[in-house]
């Protein structure tokens, strides 16, 4: 095994191009639980540490720009507002010392389907910037999840960056599992209101091969609250509406039985969050949108 | 591959570092610095917990090379770093705080608890219960059933209070 | 009178001569330090020079008969020193058990269960030995798996051990069955027709591990004379040495074991793990030689607790009172019968509970299979036990319209009552007692969750997750107790050794305590000092490690070790007490009548009659010599269970634990927030009172975790662990831990030292039906196994 260096991101990228095989490694929370047990013995560690741009984000007018290896606990911290989804969903990632070494870039890398990052990646919108020796690309987060622990990076692709569009209305974020902290998703949803574009997007983790968007679910949800104009009269969303929303959500599951939990657990408790977390984020706007009126 | 770190404020070099290792084992089996533990090896109990320039983590997740040219901290540095913020003594005041609690059991957690709940003390010295319970969420403990560890990081963070 | 020198002559006393730190104090561990600051030598942190690592290489079925093994290219790979299989083994000696010797070192022509030891690497680096491990090609034919009762005793079933000729093979009803007890007491049936309601029931209890956080480890270095030295985490060092010995073919004595920093046990290291593979790697290569296991490993590398299936009847009269109990219990010994006969021997025997029921009939079982083994874990047979017999209560209640916790006090067991095994129980059982004080204790504040700022997850079910903003939460209210026996039972001539020694040191008096007791974080080590500070009057006590240079100290497990080997220190302190006195009293008895005349104490470092006059300082009475004994002690005798009505006085001591569990209950998602868990238990005498809250606490939680999260899961087409890791088999974390309030009581046992009872167990008996009760309490629902999954709360099973 090589353990390579590289000081800067173009010689990652050169390292890259010339040993494709070579595993990145940032934080290493997933890369060496494999190598300590044995599941895995790459040629080549392409470790990232020391490449700073990594590490630094930039809040745009748009959209924040977050570095690959920027740990989950900074963004829990520093990017509450601009990214509530993401901020709330990396507080539920694994342990304190792992969120210290853990970033978005390897749980994009690692393309698990229970990787915390993902549903709210999904319901925020998000690019994914990777490069290589050849220029660099965004690809679309719906685009990103190719299949089981794969994604749409080439072999001498790295990431870089992670373009999120900033939060223009509430977001939330919610993980099922067995234990009240340090516990993988036995299935996770992400939902965020759009109120600038009057739509709704969702993320669901660990209930199908990939994570995904329930999309019916969406465009049900967007019909309804047009067709009742409830982005602007500010009501409560009709339970018979949460209800349809939960189940469609329930319906855009694929998931199997493993150890962790049952498909019709998953199925079932994407449901529930999905109805909470609709309640939750339209109780904020509800608020938000009762402030705004009050100062005008 | 030979390793360059400080550790515990030592400059430190390993050699014959095999790529594969983790920061643990160089610590444990090449530095003669065992008290970091190697309870899981896959960060879901902290008991490897160091200060890696100066934030907590899983020592067995980071890869010895990854390590190269940073600072570490680990068990064995803990009362030279209370000592630097002048809370000194043969002992940092949280160690004093769970051998009085009865916090130590067979212990083998007790190395990585105490660098998560040294550094949450730093940042935040007058924890809620909640708050410890959220730092400390990374660190088993299999004896205790943690009741005596929280009386241990209340009492260390007391003490500290009154020293102030 | 004799005049006697002006610096010897008598003072009157004398406040504050008391010796501190004796026992009842909450004195602080001896070895407190060394764990803080990271410098406690675990058996993993053991170093030699030119040391070796020793890999082991662990079938990948569960069942198969081995065609072939291929080590020739292992041996080939640079930096391997040895590779050992089964045909390499020293001796004809080539199994080991801790009753019945059915286990291979290394697998030979058949592997049993998924992850048994086939073959032994040594090499100069970890990861050398594991690539050389992963070269040796083993050719396996697969064989059918059994893995229940119906697959263990079904018509041409295959044996898991043929040709058995263990003392329990004649004696069962088929050749997979380890062991089989029943109880018969009074007339059931007839009893079952007086009876106005009758519950019955059908339980599971999942396969729980002990989890502890050291793992496996330990370093064998070869020696001069042809032995070996082995620094080892273990229970109990003698055990080990004569399971060890004779595979080597060594004598004992040239086997020499040291115990090193042992990181938890809870029953997990009574058996042996890599004991003896490092030791032949070492024998064979004449370097040291180091074992690690990692988690994964480690989940193969111990016993587990034994999974059973519970079928009980229950009767009672319209005044609630028990009529009778009827129960089957299935445990599945895995397979290797490793503690199995003994856990049967508990199920049986504490299997109603500690309530006061005159006929019963009772059948336990162990199974062999090709599960993982099962064996030792706190709590030993009870466990299961109590998890379906507190349900039945519980049900018994409902249906008679009573208070749970009324209904177990109406028929709850006293000094005096007669157990199933027709055992009268000769001290206190304050059972009732103890439901008062944990029913009395304050009830947590309601909806602790609500503050200013919204709901705060952490206390909520799901905590950090987000799930639950206090939506569909409810709280719910269990109770439940449990009876443990404490010591080795059955007969098993269950003895401790201690060696105690008192001279002078720097001026002053000190006295060294030897034993093989394993210090496992329980705190025998604490106790021993306080035990020689209160007998010995001395303030500095030096606990020697823990060796086989000493005799047996028995095991650290069925909390026993400060009832037998805390007797046999305070023992062999009696009897250096006696021989200083004697001393004493031919140096300076003629000065004093009272030397004669007087009870006298050591106290303060003198000799002090019972009026408090200081007759000799120790300093004077020893002048140089040393007073040196090491002793055996026994307590009381047990003896078996006969083998048909399972009648006999089977047990040494009894403990009581109760719990109250207040629970918060996420009925849409199924996830559960332990709220409260409050413990009342009788403990005879707080030797210390921290370490025994410590214990009580610490049984808890693992308690808890059995009701909640923790599994072993296998499965049942291939017998094969599907959870070995950290990542699936869940233990319980800080956030899923609530308060615990603890009321210790102190009935005094008097056949016990100092009136103490076990504390070890107990708590993880009534702990885990308690949080069922609760959620039970909350969501209405049946519940017959534990743990309780998401799926069983929400009907997506």
């Amino acid at each position: 095994m090589d353990f390579l260096r590289p000081a800067s991101w173009q010689e990652a990228l050169a390292a890259k191009a010339e040993h494709p095989a070579a595993v990145p490694i940032a934080g290493g929370t997933d890369v060496m639980v494999e190598i300590n047990f044995d599941h895995r013995r790459p040629e080549h560690l392409l470790d990232l540490n020391r490449i700073a741009d990594l590490y630094e984000w930039e809040v745009g007018e748009e959209s924040v720009r977050l570095g690959a290896s920027v740990p989950y606990t900074q963004i829990m911290e520093n990017l509450r507002a601009e990214l509530p989804g993401l901020a709330l969903a990396s507080r539920t990632v694994a342990s304190p010392q792992i969120r210290n070494r853990g970033g978005v870039g390897g749980n994009l890398g690692t393309a698990s389907p229970a990787g915390d990052a993902h549903p709210a990646l999904l319901a925020a919108g998000a690019e994914v910037e990777v490069e290589s020796v050849r220029g660099s690309r965004r690809i679309p987060i719906d685009a990103f999840f190719t299949g089981v622990k794969r994604n749409a990076l080439a072999a001498d692709e790295l990431i870089k960056w992670v373009h999120i569009a900033k939060a223009d209305g509430p977001q939330q974020f919610s993980k099922v599992g067995t234990r009240n902290a340090m516990v993988i998703a036995v299935c996770a949803f992400g939902l965020a209101l759009h109120p600038a574009t009057r739509t709704v997007r969702t993320g669901i983790g660990s209930a199908a091969p990939t994570p995904v968007r329930a999309k019916a679910a969406e465009e049900f949800l967007n019909a309804a609250l047009e067709e009742g104009g409830f982005w602007d009269n500010g009501r409560i969303v009709p339970p018979s509406v949460a209800a349809q929303f939960a189940q469609l959500c329930s319906g855009a599951c694929n998931p199997i039985d493993d150890v962790r939990g049952t498909a019709g657990y998953r199925r079932h408790a994407v449901g529930v969050v999905a109805r909470r977390t609709l309640a939750w984020t339209w109780e904020s706007y509800r608020g938000a949108r009762r402030v705004t009126e009050g100062a005008a | 591959m030979r390793v360059n770190l400080t550790v515990n404020g030592r400059p430190q070099q390993a050699d014959d570092v095999w790529e594969g290792e983790s920061l643990l084992y160089v610590l444990r089996e090449r530095l003669g610095l065992p008290g970091s533990k190697n309870a899981c090896e896959q960060g879901e109990c902290g008991s490897c917990t160091v200060r890696l320039d100066g934030v907590p983590v899983c020592s067995c997740l980071v890869a010895a090379g990854q390590a190269e040219g940073r600072e570490v901290v680990t068990v064995e540095g803990l009362a030279d770093l209370a000592g630097r913020r002048a809370e000194g003594g043969e002992l940092a005041p949280v160690q004093q705080a769970f051998i009085d609690a009865g916090a130590v059991q067979c212990g083998f957690c007790t190395p990585g608890l105490l660098v998560a709940a040294d550094e949450m003390l730093e940042r935040n010295p007058n924890p809620s219960d909640e708050d410890i319970r959220e730092a400390l969420s990374g660190n088993l403990c299999r004896c205790t059933g943690y009741e005596k560890i929280m009386d241990a990081v209340r009492l260390a963070a007391a003490r500290q209070q009154e020293a102030v | 009178m004799t005049p006697m020198p002006a610096d010897k002559a008598p003072t009157t006393i004398s406040q504050g001569s008391q010796t501190k730190g004796g026992i009842g104090e909450s004195t602080l561990r001896p070895d407190g330090t060394l764990k803080v600051t990271g410098e406690f030598a675990y058996s993993s942190d053991m170093w030699h020079e030119d040391m070796l690592w020793g890999q082991i290489l662990r079938s990948t079925v569960a069942h198969a008969e081995i065609v072939s093994i291929d080590t020739g290219e292992a041996l080939a790979t640079p930096g391997v020193h040895a590779v050992m299989t089964y045909d390499d083994l020293p001796t004809a000696v080539r199994h080991y058990g801790l009753e019945i010797r059915d286990t291979p070192v290394l697998a030979h022509g058949k592997v049993r269960h998924h992850g048994e030891p086939v073959a032994i690497v040594a090499a100069d680096h970890p990861e050398t030995a594991r690539r050389a491990a992963a070269k040796i090609r083993v050719e396996y034919r697969e064989l059918p798996v059994i893995t229940d009762e119906a697959s263990a005793t079904a018509p041409g079933a295959v044996l898991v051990h043929e040709n058995r000729e263990d003392h329990h093979a004649r004696h069962v009803p088929h050749p997979n069955i380890v062991h089989r007890q029943p109880i018969v007491r009074g007339d059931a049936a007839a009893a079952a027709r007086r009876a106005d309601v009758i519950v019955t029931g059908d339980y599971t209890f999942g396969m729980q591990d002990q989890a502890f956080l050291g793992p496996e480890s330990g370093l064998a270095v070869p020696e001069e004379d042809g032995g070996v030295h082995l620094y080892i985490a273990t229970q109990w060092l003698h055990s080990d040495l004569r399971q060890i010995a004779p595979v080597l073919g060594l004598p004992e004595h040239k086997v020499r074991m040291t115990l090193s920093g042992v990181g938890g046990a809870f029953g997990g290291r009574e058996d042996l793990s890599m004991q003896i593979h490092a030791c032949l790697l070492a024998l064979r290569t004449g370097r040291p030689v180091k074992i690690v296991y990692n988690r994964f490993e480690s989940f193969f590398g111990h016993v587990h607790r034994h999974p059973a299936t519970l079928h009980y009847e229950h009767g009672a009269t319209r005044d609630g009172r028990v009529t009778h109990v009827k129960c089957r219990i299935v445990l599945d010994g895995g397979a290797y019968a490793s503690a199995s006969p003994a856990v049967v021997g508990n199920a049986s025997s504490l299997s109603v509970g500690p309530y006061a029921i005159d006929d019963v009939d009772i059948e336990a079982l162990a199974l062999y299979t090709n599960n993982p083994p099962c064996g030792a874990m706190r709590g030993f047979g009870a466990v299961q036990a109590c998890f379906a017999y507190e349900a039945q209560m519980d049900k018994l209640a409902k249906e008679l319209g009573m208070d749970p916790v009324e209904f177990r006090q109406l028929n709850a067991m006293e000094q005096g009552t007669l157990m199933p095994t027709g055992q009268r129980v000769d001290s206190p059982a304050p059972v009732a007692e103890l439901l008062r004080r944990v029913k009395a204790m304050p009830m947590p504040p309601e909806r602790q969750w609500e503050s200013s700022e919204g709901a705060d997850v952490r206390q909520l079910p799901g905590g950090l997750s987000n799930t639950t903003h206090g939506e569909d939460v409810v709280r719910g209210v269990g109770y439940a107790v449990g009876i443990k026996n404490v010591g080795f039972s059955e007969g098993f001539d269950d003895y401790s050794t201690a060696r105690v020694r008192m001279e002078v040191v720097g001026g002053e008096p000190v006295a060294t305590v030897h034993t093989a007791m394993a210090e496992v974080g329980q705190g025998g080590v604490t106790v021993h000092a306080q035990i020689a500070r209160t007998e010995l009057g001395v303030a500095q006590v030096t606990i020697r490690p823990a060796d086989t240079q000493v005799g047996s100290a028995g095991s650290t497990s069925a909390s026993r070790q400060t009832y037998v080997t805390g007797g046999a220190v305070r023992n062999a302190c009696e009897l250096v007490r006696e021989r200083v006195l004697e001393t004493g009293r031919r140096r300076f008895g003629a000065y004093h009548p009272a030397w004669a005349t007087a009870e006298l104490r050591l106290e303060g470092g003198k000799v002090v009659t019972d009026g408090g006059e200081v007759l000799a300082d120790l300093v004077d009475v020893l002048e140089g010599e040393a007073v040196e004994v090491e002793q055996e002690w026994r307590h009381r005798p047990t003896e078996p269970f006969d083998r048909r009505t399972g009648q006999g006085n089977g047990h040494v001591q009894y403990s009581f634990a109760a719990h109250r569990a207040v629970v918060e209950v996420d009925t849409a998602l199924g996830l559960v927030k332990v709220v409260e868990l409050a413990c009342a238990q009788d403990v005879g005498k707080a030797l210390n009172p921290l370490s025994v809250i410590g214990q009580i606490q610490g049984g808890t939680v693992q308690g808890l975790g059995m009701a909640v999260m923790e599994e072993i899961v296998v499965d049942p087409a291939t017998a094969k662990v599907r959870n070995p890791s950290f990542t699936d088999y869940l233990i319980p974390t800080i956030l899923d831990t609530p308060t615990i309030p603890v009321d210790v009581l102190e009935l005094a046992d008097d056949h016990a030292p100092y009136g103490l009872r076990g504390v070890g167990e107990a708590p993880t008996l009534s702990s885990t039906p308690a949080v069922l009760a609760a959620i039970r309490d909350a969501t209405g629902l049946e519940l017959n196994r534990t743990p309780v999954r998401p799926e069983h709360l929400t009907g997506t099973v």
